[in-house]
């Protein structure tokens, strides 16, 4: 009785907490002429698919690159960060922790910060509003979690295995190649999705660094939304809801793996 | 903190690591000393990405705060040396007063109720009861979406005509509130819509530490009498202080770096109500068609003074408690 009494509470409490989320859904699909209806339409019931015809006439292409960036900055974060756990784990660097101090210190600079450091110099480089500039910035938000997250991993695997290489004939890069890697996986994953999750959700680097180029991310697409077509909720938050597509895969098919991530103490700016 | 994923050392493998060492003798000690040098080939991208996208952005935001910019020698260079006459011009602006208030008040608000909702949230789940996992789970939504998405859906569920929260307000025979739109309420808004986001990761890291108190400790309590409260002062808080301790820490640490959901909700409007140091920020180096890039790195540069400040507490308090 009293674990029904719980789960009951559990439910109210979960629903409260995720009403905006439904209000989301629920506005996305709600008719031009029902916006400002009083008291508001609760249910989606007798709704449109105005807003999602809107969306899919106007954003795709938004999320077409925010789907490359994202790509972009999990293949730079997994390049860079990886062996850089590998080394600061079971190498034994000369200077790790000082190495590792630089890191923690990285994740804690406000991203408004290296905005506009990163705008001095790409205006010098010629690399504002291009998709290698903006994937490079973004790769910013996960590059140091990830080596504390591939570090933290791989001082887990046992000596043995990587000894066992060795006397193989292996070298250091094959041994991290084909040992290391493959047992790591669970890593790569959790590294990856928070990357993709986090260049995905970035407004600061887009806003600053891609705010004139041909291909914007979705977040300035919804951000362009909100102040042209201050009128058209429906497809405001149609763009919403789709944008939260990858959030909710993730928590779906790897909640595991997220709970991992902000167990060690995930970021999020 | 202890989760099922995250592999912990074996046990053991310390001292079989330094078995073989000594077994195999000096050759083993020079290829360790060796590997000490190749470890660096590893590290050698992070380290070049490091100092190019970290460390090369932060000296240029310096520079460009001791400059005297206009948007000419931005792109062209040759700006004037000007000292610290860009700090001097924010520490005097109208802005900076308001700006540090709002941020501390921003910051303190938000880590209070946080994790205080998120303590409450983590006791309540760590009753197991069916679903619980499923819930917990689906609490972690807010947490996930893009903050873009979390700030545009606050600013309808916020808007003063057609907002559900003005609705449900009236409905209980209060008149409606300009959430976004009075300088009274803009403050409090996009501090609501910043408790919702951070709710989850308290609970989460939280919860964690809960489940790291062995049960058999409360088994005791509950036999010499303890009652719920005082299993809660006397056993949970004092073996949740660490754990709290930087949960409050790196809630501080992301807290002061809140930029998009005020910028997105209100742009730190009306009238610099909600205006915090890093919209300010933004706003002068980016928010305006003339832009002081100059003054808005100095801010910055104030902003990342408290960020450290409060960075070195958060390692020095880890130190202290993970030998």
């Amino acid at each position: 009785m009293r674990r029904l009494i719980r789960t009951t509470v559990g439910v109210a409490l979960t629903a409260v907490m995720l009403f905006p989320v439904y209000w989301m859904i629920n506005v996305s699909f709600t008719r031009e002429q029902d916006m400002r209806a009083d008291p508001p339409h609760l249910t989606p019931v007798g709704g449109t698919l105005e807003g999602y015809r809107a969306v899919l006439d106007q954003q795709l292409p938004y999320l077409g690159t925010s789907l490359l960036v994202g790509l972009g900055t999990v293949a730079l974060t997994l390049v860079l960060a990886a062996p850089a756990g590998y080394a600061l784990a079971k190498l034994r660097p000369v200077g790790g922790g000082l190495f590792s101090f630089a890191l923690l210190i990285a994740q804690m600079i406000p991203g408004i910060i290296m905005a506009m450091g990163f705008y001095a110099i790409y205006l010098e480089l010629g690399l504002l509003n291009t998709l290698p500039g903006l994937i490079l910035a973004d790769s910013t938000l996960a590059v140091p979690f990830g080596v504390l997250i591939f570090t933290a991993f791989m001082s887990g695997i046992p000596q043995e295995l990587m000894q066992a290489a060795v006397v193989d004939g292996a070298g250091r890069l094959r041994t991290f190649w084909s040992v290391v890697l493959p047992v790591s996986r669970n890593s790569i994953v959790t590294v990856s999705l928070f990357a993709f999750l986090w260049s995905w959700s970035d407004f600061i680097y887009a806003s600053t660094l891609d705010g004139g180029g041909d291909r914007q991310p979705i977040t300035l697409g919804i951000y362009q939304y909100i102040g042209n077509n201050n009128q058209q909720w429906n497809a405001i938050m149609a763009t919403a809801v789709l944008a939260s597509v990858p959030a909710t895969v993730l928590l779906v098919l790897a909640q595991r793996y997220v709970a991992a991530g902000v167990a060690a103490g995930a970021v999020k700016d | 903190m202890p989760d099922q994923t995250t592999p912990t050392p074996r046990r053991g493998g310390g001292a079989a690591r330094v078995a073989g060492r000594q077994a195999t003798g000096r050759r083993t000690a020079d290829r360790w000393t060796a590997d000490r040098w190749t470890a660096w080939a590893f590290l050698a991208p992070v380290a070049g990405y490091l100092l190019a996208f970290y460390a090369y952005p932060l000296y240029r935001n310096v520079e460009l705060s001791l400059r005297e910019y206009t948007v000419r020698s931005f792109v062209q260079g040759g700006a004037p040396f000007a000292g610290l006459d860009n700090y001097r011009r924010v520490l005097t602006d109208a802005t900076f007063g308001p700006a540090l208030w709002h941020t501390v008040v921003f910051t303190l608000a938000s880590l209070v109720f946080q994790f205080g909702i998120g303590m409450a949230l983590a006791l309540f789940f760590h009753r197991h009861f069916p679903l619980a996992r499923t819930l917990r789970a689906l609490f972690l939504v807010p947490w996930l979406l893009p903050l873009i998405v979390s700030a545009s859906t606050w600013s309808w569920l916020l808007n003063s005509d057609a907002g559900v929260v003005n609705a449900a307000l009236e409905a209980l025979g209060v008149g409606p509130v300009n959430w976004l739109t009075s300088p009274r309420w803009s403050l409090l808004s996009v501090i609501i819509a910043n408790i919702w986001i951070g709710v989850p990761f308290n609970l989460v890291v939280l919860y964690s530490g809960l489940q790291s108190i062995p049960a058999t400790v409360y088994e005791a309590a509950a036999l010499d009498g303890a009652g719920g409260w005082q299993r809660f002062w006397r056993i949970t808080f004092p073996l949740l202080r660490p754990v709290s301790a930087i949960t409050l820490l790196l809630g501080l640490i992301y807290t002061l770096k809140v930029f998009d959901i005020i910028w997105i909700m209100t742009r730190g409007g009306p009238t610099d109500s909600s205006t915090t140091l890093a919209t300010w920020s933004y706003r002068l180096g980016f928010g305006t068609l003339l832009p002081s890039f100059g003054p808005g790195a100095a801010v910055g540069n104030l902003l990342i003074v408290m960020a450290l400040v409060a960075g070195l507490s958060y390692l020095r308090v880890r130190r202290r408690l993970q030998p």
